[in-house]
């Protein structure tokens, strides 16, 4: 493989547009023989679709019947697999192509996968939370579909060579009889001239991990070559004939509208094509770029005020202040009177601040509005939602809209890639030509979908021999808009800018009664609560008394998913308190958990990190640890990520320089267990990525604003873990679990890093952190009121 | 605008733009390159970086009109998927990325260090290192490809 994928899919994507128009079943007619599909009608929840998604796609003009394929084989013996799911740098088109090679029995190098096209592919909403791998790897979806291929070949094949199907094996690209490979048939020939049209069936049957010989293997990444060589198509490097270059111009404020806007200041510029204006949006386009940012930092704008912000140092009272949305995850009914008859109740506030996706690039779409007919190149983690907001924005029906994800840098959630495609798509309206647009790296920053700043207020009962009877949280978190999924485009900057308002926020208090299940996909409660809702009980843990209560309150800013979203921050909170209460009954902290935890796979990575990591067993903090200088703890912290999906624990060691307030990670052993491994390598670099990610987050990454904007605008504001910076070792401990289902990876590891280290450091010095970023002034700050 | 010679990866472009142009534009948009790359337009994480006379020069910053005769060379001019340069090659052998969209900087900067230190230490790496952003945090792979092609470096050998 020489070139990436997504440069194919444009390439592709562009013929079709030209000869096929939008019909997937037309651009397949060119490409394919033998196609797997299904109807959209009455199966999206069978087959682990989002519903709500589908139906508004049934809506929105293209009828629910339509068949979406899944995979195709050519008379030449190749396969073409189509995928809802894409990449954005945690090798999800390598592990899904090999999926589709494992699953077909055809060599690797056989399979063309395309990704995330909504004239191309299936509509399966979002690429986001750790949810490709449950969705495509178990046996629904593209791998029931590569399953079903195969078992249509086989079928095929027992016709043609007059052997019954269970004598003959496909193996690369051909089926023989099994035992006599010279007796076979090819996939090619198998499928001929011919167009044969297969119904996905939900009983075709995967091959059992046991016998994987493609999947299941460290292949190396498709498009690395391209990358570490320049040859890559990024979303940034997509050029179509006869483009213009588009720079935004945002309001200088939250909250300010829009006053006047001077196009005499800009006029006579070279290469300027035009102001777009529409309410408080204001786009510049020209020629080229570095014009359309002359153009753009020229242009003369009067805002009226912004609304003004609360402050930021007293943010998280103001939260505790503001009208909440209420909700309980469990709510047992009896966590007062245990706590009023507890022998001793611990309790414990934890913060987190705002954080950003900043990614690497800032982000950048191509798009073509030529009236009804729209094409958006764009690195949207959900293209078939996107298309429904676009139509919306611009105002036509969605049928003539097409987005082709193209890849951006790694986004982490809802980064800058929806806005931006608002944006490439509003002046590409304006000006009747296709427009690329990338932003600047202060208009990303300032504007994004933050993730959630948290305020957790922890407290438990516990009996007289230290065992947790009762656990009780509560929790405050804003929001303002979100992914803007099938039609909110104001969720995000530019939608709003443009005049549709973000998600209505309503307050709603008290919460209900929680009901329809234990749902922990927030990790809003802790891992060792029984979970009981009704007659059943989700949780991992044996308390049994529990009480989990989550208030959301409106955001000044924008906020949205950003890896591990209030996953991470409830896991902060919790793992944290953990240690807490065991430290305060001297117990072992690792053992401690044990003692509340029942579910087997928890317990097993959690005894497997730590005897990785040659755990010491001891209470914390470490005994006779001095009160200057360097000290050395290590801590614990473990999780199922979502309630369900992904099982991690991380054994933490670090340095504290006491007198300067610097915390130096030395070494993470990070035991991870998401069922059967795609790709073992593949797995490892997301363990270590996330573990290093979390750190980032945990010492140094903090959204800051004043009294009317944000002002960590760039890598001095905002500095994340640059590759000078001190970073651990990080050792990953891989369980391959081989019959149970497959769990998302991606944002697992990042989970636990946070109280991982905030637990370490409590065992190098007895003090407690609480809130993150552990800067080094905060570190100090505590070390202080130790001392005094 | 005004005309400016540029030596690219061994070819010669004569390009006709505004002289305060960062190269980075020119190098993207009239060349079409697609190894150096925006990360910030400041300077401050290292996307854009070419290297020029074996320094590495970020071109988000640094304008066409300092630069006119200049020969550069960009991450394609290293090598190409077949036949990678064994800098690239230690990045691919490592996987020593996720999304890949900082790797031109970290590739160009390293290839800078190693050219004029063939033997670098631990500490020298990371020093070179210091001021590159990889925000998926690849480093402990990056650090590891860095050492692998320091280590295999026929001029190290030779030293």
């Amino acid at each position: 493989m020489t070139r990436p994928a997504t440069t194919t899919l444009s390439a592709d994507a562009r013929a079709a547009l030209a000869t096929a128009g939008f019909s997937r079943r037309d651009f397949l007619k060119r490409s394919g023989a033998l196609i797997v599909t299904f109807s959209a009608a009455g199966v999206a929840s069978e087959f682990g679709l989002a519903p709500g998604l589908v139906s508004a796609q049934g809506i929105n003009g293209n009828p629910s019947t339509e068949l979406d394929s899944w995979i195709a084989i050519a008379a030449d013996g190749r396969v073409t697999a189509y995928t809802g799911k894409c990449e954005f740098g945690q090798g999800l088109f390598t592990a899904q192509t090999q999926l589709i090679a494992e699953e077909l029995s055809v060599p690797l190098d056989r399979v063309t996968l395309v990704q995330c096209d909504t004239a191309l592919t299936p509509d399966q909403g979002t690429t986001s939370g750790a949810q490709s791998h449950p969705a495509n790897f178990n046996t629904a979806n593209l791998a029931l579909a590569g399953a079903t291929a195969r078992e249509a070949l086989v079928r095929l094949a027992a016709t043609r060579l007059g052997v019954p199907a269970g004598q003959l094996t496909a193996r690369d690209g051909a089926v023989s009889v099994t035992g006599d490979p010279t007796r076979g048939v090819s996939y090619g020939d198998l499928v001929g001239g011919k167009k044969f049209e297969v119904r996905l069936d939900r009983n075709a049957k995967r091959k059992h991990p046991s016998t994987w010989t493609v999947l299941g293997t460290p292949v190396k990444r498709l498009d690395i070559p391209a990358l570490a060589t320049g040859r890559f198509e990024f979303v940034h490097n997509v050029r179509v004939p006869g483009m213009l270059h588009g720079r935004v111009v945002r309001p200088p404020s939250v909250g300010a509208n829009l006053v006047s806007v001077d196009e005499s200041s800009v006029r006579g510029m070279p290469g300027l094509v035009k102001v777009v204006v529409k309410k408080n949006f204001i786009g510049v386009v020209a020629e080229k770029p570095w014009q359309a940012v002359q153009a753009a930092a020229k242009l003369k704008v009067s805002w009226s005020a912004g609304s003004g912000l609360p402050a930021r140092r007293t943010f998280h009272d103001h939260m505790r202040q503001s009208p909440v949305r209420d909700g309980f995850t469990v709510n047992s009914g009896d966590v007062d009177a245990r706590l009023a008859s507890a022998a001793r109740v611990v309790k414990a506030t934890y913060l987190y601040p705002y954080q950003m996706h900043a990614s690497i690039a800032t982000a950048c779409a191509v798009a073509d509005v030529q009236g009804e007919k729209v094409t958006v190149w764009s690195a949207s983690q959900a293209v078939h939602p996107l298309r429904n907001t676009t139509a919306m924005l611009l105002g036509i029906p969605p049928a003539g809209v097409r987005i082709i994800f193209t890849m951006g840098p790694g986004c982490y959630g809802v980064n800058g890639a929806d806005t931006v495609s608002y944006d490439a798509a509003l002046m590409s309206q304006a000006v009747g030509k296709p427009v690329r647009v990338q932003l600047m790296r202060k208009d990303e920053m300032a504007w994004e979908n933050y993730g959630l700043a948290f305020v957790v207020d922890q407290r438990v009962a516990l009996d007289a021999e230290g065992t947790i009877v009762a656990w009780d949280y509560e929790g405050w978190s804003p929001t303002r808009g979100g992914r803007p999924g099938g039609n909110a485009p104001g969720n995000v900057v530019t939608g709003y800018l443009a005049g549709f308002a973000p998600q209505a926020f309503t307050p709603r208090t008290p919460a209900p009664p929680p009901q329809g299940g234990f749902d922990n996909g927030s990790n809003t409660a802790p891992s060792y609560v029984t979970g009981c809702v009704g007659t059943e009980c989700g949780g991992c843990g044996v308390v049994k008394s529990e009480r989990v209560l989550n208030h959301t309150v409106e955001s000044p800013f924008f906020t949205g998913p950003l890896r591990s979203p209030a996953r991470l921050q409830n896991t902060f909170a919790h793992e944290c308190f953990m240690d807490e209460i065991a430290a305060s009954l001297k117990a072992d902290p690792v053992e401690y958990r044990l003692r509340h935890l029942r579910d087997p796979r928890l317990r097993t990575v959690l005894a497997a990190a730590a005897k990785a990591a040659a755990w010491d067993t001891r209470p914390s903090p470490r005994p006779a640890a001095r009160r200057t200088g360097v000290v050395r703890g290590r801590g614990v912290a473990c999780v199922l990520y979502e309630g369900d999906n992904g099982y991690c624990a991380n054994v933490t060691e670090l340095e504290v320089n006491q007198d300067t307030g610097v915390i130096s990670v030395k070494r993470c052993v990070v035991a991870m267990d998401s069922g059967p491994i795609s790709n073992p390598d593949g797995l490892r670099n997301q363990v270590e990525g996330g573990t290093l990610q979390g750190v980032s987050r945990t010492l140094l990454e903090e959204v800051t604003w004043d009294a009317n904007r944000v002002t960590s605008v760039d890598w001095r504001s905002y500095r994340p873990l640059y590759l000078g910076a001190d970073v651990p070792v990080v050792e990953s401990v891989l369980i391959n679990q081989t019959d149970v289902a497959a769990m998302g990876a991606g944002e697992t590891a990042v989970t636990v890093a946070a109280a991982a280290i905030g637990n370490a450091f409590f065992d190098a010095t007895g003090v407690r952190l609480r809130e993150i970023p552990f800067t080094p002034e905060r570190v100090k700050a505590a070390l202080q009121q130790r001392q005094s | 605008m005004s005309v400016f010679t540029l030596k690219v990866n061994g070819v010669t472009h004569a390009v006709d733009v505004d002289p305060t142009t960062p190269l980075l534009y020119v190098l993207s948009d009239d060349l079409a390159l697609r190894g150096p790359k925006f990360g910030c337009g400041l300077s401050q994480c290292g996307a854009c970086t070419v290297n020029i006379k074996g320094r590495a020069v970020r071109s988000c910053v640094t304008p066409v009109s300092t630069l006119d005769g200049s020969e550069i060379t960009t991450l394609e001019g290293l090598g190409s998927p077949e036949n990678p340069h064994p800098l690239q090659k230690a990045f691919i052998d490592e996987q020593a990325m996720q999304c890949g969209f900082c790797i031109n900087g970290v590739i160009m900067t390293a290839k800078a260090l190693v050219d004029r230190t063939p033997n670098p230490t631990d500490a020298q790496i990371k020093q070179a290192m210091a001021t590159v952003l990889c925000r998926c945090a690849a480093h402990q792979r990056i650090f590891q490809a860095i050492r692998r092609y320091a280590q295999s470096n026929p001029t190290r050998r030779t030293a």
